[in-house]
């Protein structure tokens, strides 16, 4: 993956596999540490399957043998110096999180966070995605539940709130990100 | 920067939308369906699903539903897109780009007529 944002859509659709109804996603950065996680109120994994879940062969996916979207996530935040850690409880829903040093050369950028809350607002649209996106101090919170009671019952998904969607989430990031891409 | 107001004048302009469709059957509407699971989006399905919500949303076509599945199976072809078009059958295309996405809106979803160079076994 070359943006952590694709491995962030990547690891909330393990969550929508999992039918959760809530899913919420953190991107926190301080101290030149950026800390993603994704949690989610979905079926959860037994402490036995959870034990291997970082190994590729791991998967419940019946169209192929290997699991690779926890493996690759981890591998690049390990690959930075930073650190991965999943949790999860049947009947109570999983939480990924990656830590990754921002200036370790092997960091990939994030890339486009909006595209990546529309992508799944626009395909999972009966899904409350939260998202917590934090900068040192700044910090924006936007959360599709309390959207869509402002839409007063027009479709989320529709294409002409998902393109205002896209433009309202990239200005919020880009000025929590104070001129600098992270 | 995108404000209330500017919502407020989108939600306008649906519900007028939505009062227009009142009664048309969406059993009749265009589904496409693209592969989400790591393969798709390590390949561009992203770029992808995008191009499409945008030439859908630049059309004004209100009869186009775009979802995601899984795995499709075929991950070697990926970015891979289901088109349904209600009583003919499903198209699979695969290898994908954003400009094939905008081109299979404009010539298979609008016209009809399927964009034959990506569609599966001629990749
Ligand atoms: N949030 C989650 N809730 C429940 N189960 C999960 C969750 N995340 C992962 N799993 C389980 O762990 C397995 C491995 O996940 P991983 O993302 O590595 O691979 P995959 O989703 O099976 O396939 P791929 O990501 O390559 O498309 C999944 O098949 C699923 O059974
Ligand atoms: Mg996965």
């Amino acid at each position: 993956m070359r943006e952590l944002s694709l491995n962030i859509l990547d690891i909330a659709q393990n969550s929508v596999k999992a039918e959760a109804s809530k899913v919420e996603i953190g991107i926190l950065a301080e101290n030149n540490l950026l800390t993603i996680y994704v949690s989610d109120n979905g079926k959860g994994m037994t402490k036995e399957f959870l034990a291997s879940v970082t190994d590729p062969f791991t998967t419940t996916r019946t169209t192929r043998k290997v699991g690779m979207g926890i493996p690759l996530f981890k591998m690049a935040a390990e690959s930075t110096g930073g650190s991965f850690s999943i949790e999860s409880e049947v009947g109570k829903g999983t939480k990924t999180t990656a830590s990754f040093v921002i200036d370790s050369i092997d960091r990939m950028p994030l890339g486009n966070v909006a595209e990546t809350l529309t992508s799944l607002i626009m395909t999972s649209p009966q899904i409350d995605f939260k998202l917590i996106y934090r900068v040192d101090d700044r910090e924006f919170i936007f959360d599709t539940a309390e959207f869509k009671t402002l839409l007063e019952g027009i479709p989320i998904e529709s294409a002409e709130i998902i393109n205002y969607l896209k433009e309202y989430l990239d200005d919020n990031i880009k000025i929590v990100n104070g001129g600098m891409d992270l | 920067m995108k404000t209330l107001a500017d919502l407020n004048a989108i939600k306008e302009r649906m519900r007028a939308q939505i009062n227009n469709r009142a009664g048309v059957d969406d059993s009749k509407d265009i589904r496409v369906v693209v592969g989400m699971a790591t393969c798709g989006i390590a390949a561009g399905a992203r770029p992808v699903l995008n191009a499409f919500l945008e030439e859908v949303s630049k059309r004004n076509l209100t009869n186009v539903k775009v979802t995601q599945a899984g795995c499709l199976g075929m991950c070697k072809l990926e970015p891979m897109v289901e088109v349904f078009v209600p009583g003919k059958e499903k198209v699979t295309y695969v290898k994908l780009t954003a400009d094939a996405a905008k081109q299979i809106v404009a010539e298979h979803i609008v016209n009809g007529n399927p964009v034959l160079k990506y569609v599966i076994g001629n990749e």
